[in-house]
C-alpha cells in the first residue's frame, strides 16, 4: 500500500464549506502552473492529462492542437513497421453511451512517419509518446527503436488493440508473449516504455505484473472493449470489420476498477484510460491510484478545449480541498 | 454536447424516396430523414451502403424531411449506390460539419464539378436577398456542368459564367480565367467555392491578391466523421469538424496543403 500524507486526508473528512481566500495574480500563476504538474516514468508533464492514442494524431499539426488544448502530453496513433491502410468504412459507430471503432490500425509506417514525428518534436513544448504496434516482439521493438531515434520521449506499446489479427490484445492477452514484447523493446530503447493493457482479460494484474516485471515504466489501463453493432433493417453488423473496440462514457466504470485493482496490486504508475469526458471523472481516476488519464473519445464531444475544461476542474478541485498538488490525490481512495 | 453527437445523431437507415439522374455519370438521391433535412447549405452527412461503405456527401438540399445528395460514380461505394433504386434501404449520419454563411451583398459563387450541389442549396437561400449573385461554373464537359438551369435562373441576370475544358459548352478554359476577369471588373463582398481543390487554390490566390471574402468547401478522406480519427486533417484543422467550410483566414494557415496534398488511407502525405 501507498502512504498517503495525513493532513491531506484531513480536508476530504471535513464537511465544513470550503473558504477561499483570493490570491494574488503572481500566486495565481504559480499555482496554475505548478499543482498540475506530474512527473511520470521520467517525463516531466505540465498536467497529468494525454491525449489517448488513435484520436487524431497523425500529423505534427493535429499533435500540436492538442496541446493548444491544454493536453500535457500526446500520444500518437499506433504505428508499425509497414503501412497499412486500415479497414473500410464504416469504421466507427455511435453507441448509445459510446463509440465503437474498427480503424484496423491505419499508419503510414515507422520509417515514414519519423519524419512526423520529428516535426512534431520541433513544434510541440509537451512530450511526443509514440504508440508502436507489431506483429512479433522483433516488429514491435525495431518500431519502437525507430521512433525512439527521431527524437520520441516515450513509446506506448499497442498490445490491447482489439480488432486486428495477430498483433495488439492478441499479445496483450498472454502474459509470457507480453513480457517477451516489453522485454525486447526494452533492451531496444532508451526512452520510457509505456504498456497499455487491454480489459478483454479474465485478469488484468496478471498482465500487468508481467509487463511490470519485463520491465515497463508506466501502464495505460484501459484499451477499448471488444465490441460490436447490427442494423437492424439490413441484418448486417455496422462495421466493416464487423466487431470494433467500445470507447467513452460506457467504459469509465470499467476502466476505473481496472485501475483501482491495478493501485492495489503493481507498483508500476498507472495512466488512467476510458470514457473520461469532464473533471470528475477524471478525479476518479486519480483517487482510484492513476498519476495521469488520458482523453480520446471526449474529443468528439467537445473538441480539444476538453483538456483545459479538465485541468480548470482538477485545480478548482484541489484548491477547494486545500491541497497543493495533483499528486496528492493518487490512490486516495484505497485509504482505509 | 455538440449537437453532432447527440444520442439522435445515430447511424440510421432509411428509405432512398428517389433517384434522379443529373447526367451520364451522376445522379441525386433522396432521403427520408428529419435530422438532415435540418441541415445548412455546406454541411455534410455519411452515407452508409450496406455491405460496401460509408461514405460522407455534401447536402444538396433539404427540407420537409427530405434530404439530397448528389454522388458522381467514381469508386466503389459510389458505383453500388448509383444501381441502388427508390425504396431501397440506406444509412446515414449528420448533418455534420459548419455550413457557409449567408452573406447578403456583392456575390460571386465558384463551383466545379459535383462542387455547385452545395452551391445550388446554398443560393437558393441567398437569391432572394443577395445584392447581386454571379456564379462561375466549370466542368470537364457539357454534360457534366451540374445544375447549370437551377443556378442560372436563381442567379441575376446574365451572370452566369460557364466553361468547360473541351470547348463544348461556354468558354473553352477553366474556371479560373473567368473568375480572374470577373474580379478585375468589378466588386465582390464575399466568394463562395466548391470542387476540386486545386480550383479553389487557385480561386483562393485570386481573392487574396485583392482582399475579398472567401469562404471554400474542402474535401478530404474521411471516416469517422466526428473528429476523431484524423483522417481529414489539413494543417490543424480537421475537415470533417472543423469545415468543411474553411474562411480565406483559416485558409492563409494551410497554405502548405491547400490544393498540394491530403492524407491517404494509411495516413501517409499524398499529392492533390
Amino acid at each position: 500500500m501507498r502512504v498517503v500524507v495525513n493532513s491531506f486526508k484531513r480536508s476530504f473528512i471535513s464537511v465544513k464549506r470550503d473558504t477561499l481566500t483570493p490570491l494574488k495574480a503572481k500566486e495565481k500563476t504559480r499555482l496554475n502552473s505548478s499543482p498540475l504538474s506530474i512527473s511520470l516514468a521520467g517525463l516531466q508533464l505540465r498536467n497529468p492529462t494525454a491525449l489517448a492514442s488513435g484520436i487524431l494524431g497523425y500529423s505534427a499539426m493535429s499533435l500540436q492542437s492538442i496541446a493548444e488544448g491544454g493536453a500535457g502530453a500526446v500520444v500518437t496513433k499506433s504505428v508499425g513497421l509497414t503501412p497499412r491502410i486500415g479497414y473500410p468504412n464504416p469504421t466507427v459507430v455511435q453507441a448509445k453511451c459510446g463509440l465503437i471503432n474498427a480503424m484496423g490500425l491505419p499508419n503510414p509506417g515507422i520509417d515514414e512517419y519519423v519524419h512526423e514525428i520529428r516535426h512534431a518534436k520541433a513544434v510541440l513544448t509537451v512530450p511526443l509518446i509514440v504508440s508502436v504496434y507489431g506483429f512479433s516482439a522483433e516488429e514491435y521493438a525495431k518500431t519502437a527503436q525507430k521512433a525512439a531515434e527521431a527524437d520520441a520521449d516515450a513509446v506506448e506499446l499497442n498490445v490491447s488493440c482489439p480488432h486486428v489479427k495477430e498483433t495488439g490484445s492478441e499479445i496483450g492477452q498472454n502474459p509470457q508473449t507480453l513480457a517477451k514484447v516489453v522485454k525486447k523493446v526494452k533492451a531496444a530503447v532508451h526512452k520510457p516504455v509505456i504498456v497499455k493493457l487491454s480489459p478483454n482479460v479474465t485478469d488484468i494484474i496478471e498482465l500487468a505484473e508481467a509487463a511490470s516485471e519485463a520491465g515497463a515504466d508506466a501502464l495505460t489501463a484501459i484499451n477499448t472493449v471488444r465490441a460490436m453493432a447490427i442494423d437492424v433493417e439490413t441484418a448486417q453488423p455496422i462495421l466493416s470489420n464487423k466487431r470494433g473496440g467500445l470507447s467513452g462514457p460506457a467504459l469509465k466504470p470499467i476502466a476505473l476498477r481496472c485501475v483501482y485493482d491495478l493501485y492495489e496490486k503493481v507498483k508500476t504508475p498507472i495512466i488512467g484510460c476510458g470514457g473520461i469526458t469532464d473533471w470528475r471523472d477524471a478525479v476518479e481516476f486519480l483517487l482510484a491510484g492513476a498519476s495521469a488519464i488520458q482523453i480520446g473519445t471526449a474529443i468528439a464531444l467537445q473538441d480539444p478545449a476538453v483538456f483545459n475544461a479538465i485541468n480548470r476542474g482538477i485545480n478548482a478541485y484541489l484548491k477547494r480541498k486545500k491541497l497543493g498538488s495533483v499528486k496528492d490525490i493518487v490512490g486516495l481512495s484505497h485509504r482505509s | 454536447m455538440s449537437a453532432s453527437l447527440t444520442a439522435a445523431n445515430t447511424l440510421r437507415t432509411t428509405r432512398i424516396l428517389s433517384v434522379k439522374t443529373e447526367n451520364p455519370t451522376t445522379k441525386t438521391f433522396t432521403l427520408k430523414d428529419k435530422l438532415c433535412a435540418k441541415a445548412k447549405p455546406g454541411q455534410f452527412l455519411m452515407l452508409w451502403i450496406p455491405r460496401v461503405d460509408e461514405i460522407p456527401l455534401s447536402i444538396m438540399n433539404a427540407e420537409d424531411n427530405q434530404v439530397s445528395v448528389t454522388v458522381k460514380a467514381v469508386g466503389e461505394a459510389t458505383k453500388t449506390l448509383h444501381k441502388l433504386k427508390s425504396g431501397e434501404i440506406v444509412g446515414l449520419r449528420g448533418p455534420f460539419g459548419n455550413s457557409f454563411t449567408e452573406n447578403h451583398g456583392r456575390i460571386l459563387m465558384v463551383g466545379g464539378g459535383t462542387g455547385t450541389a452545395p452551391l445550388l442549396f446554398l443560393a437558393k437561400k441567398l437569391s432572394a436577398k443577395a445584392k447581386r449573385l454571379a456564379l462561375v461554373i466549370g466542368a470537364k464537359t457539357k454534360s457534366e456542368l451540374l445544375f447549370l438551369t437551377q443556378l442560372d435562373a436563381l442567379c441575376t441576370k446574365q451572370n452566369t459564367i460557364a466553361a468547360t475544358e473541351d470547348g463544348s459548352y461556354g468558354l473553352k478554359c477553366l474556371a479560373t480565367e473567368p473568375i480572374e476577369k470577373l474580379l478585375n471588373k468589378e466588386k465582390f463582398d464575399m466568394v463562395y467555392a466548391c470542387g476540386p481543390e486545386p480550383m479553389i487554390r487557385e480561386v483562393f490566390d485570386l481573392a487574396e491578391k485583392r482582399g475579398i471574402a472567401l469562404e471554400a468547401s474542402l474535401e478530404r478522406l474521411m471516416r469517422c466523421g466526428i473528429g476523431l480519427c484524423g483522417s481529414c486533417v489539413i494543417g490543424k484543422y480537421r475537415v470533417c469538424r472543423d469545415g468543411p467550410v474553411f474562411t480565406a483566414a483559416q485558409l492563409r494557415e494551410v497554405k502548405d496543403e491547400l490544393g498540394i496534398s491530403k492524407l491517404g488511407f494509411d495516413g501517409n502525405r499524398i499529392p492533390l
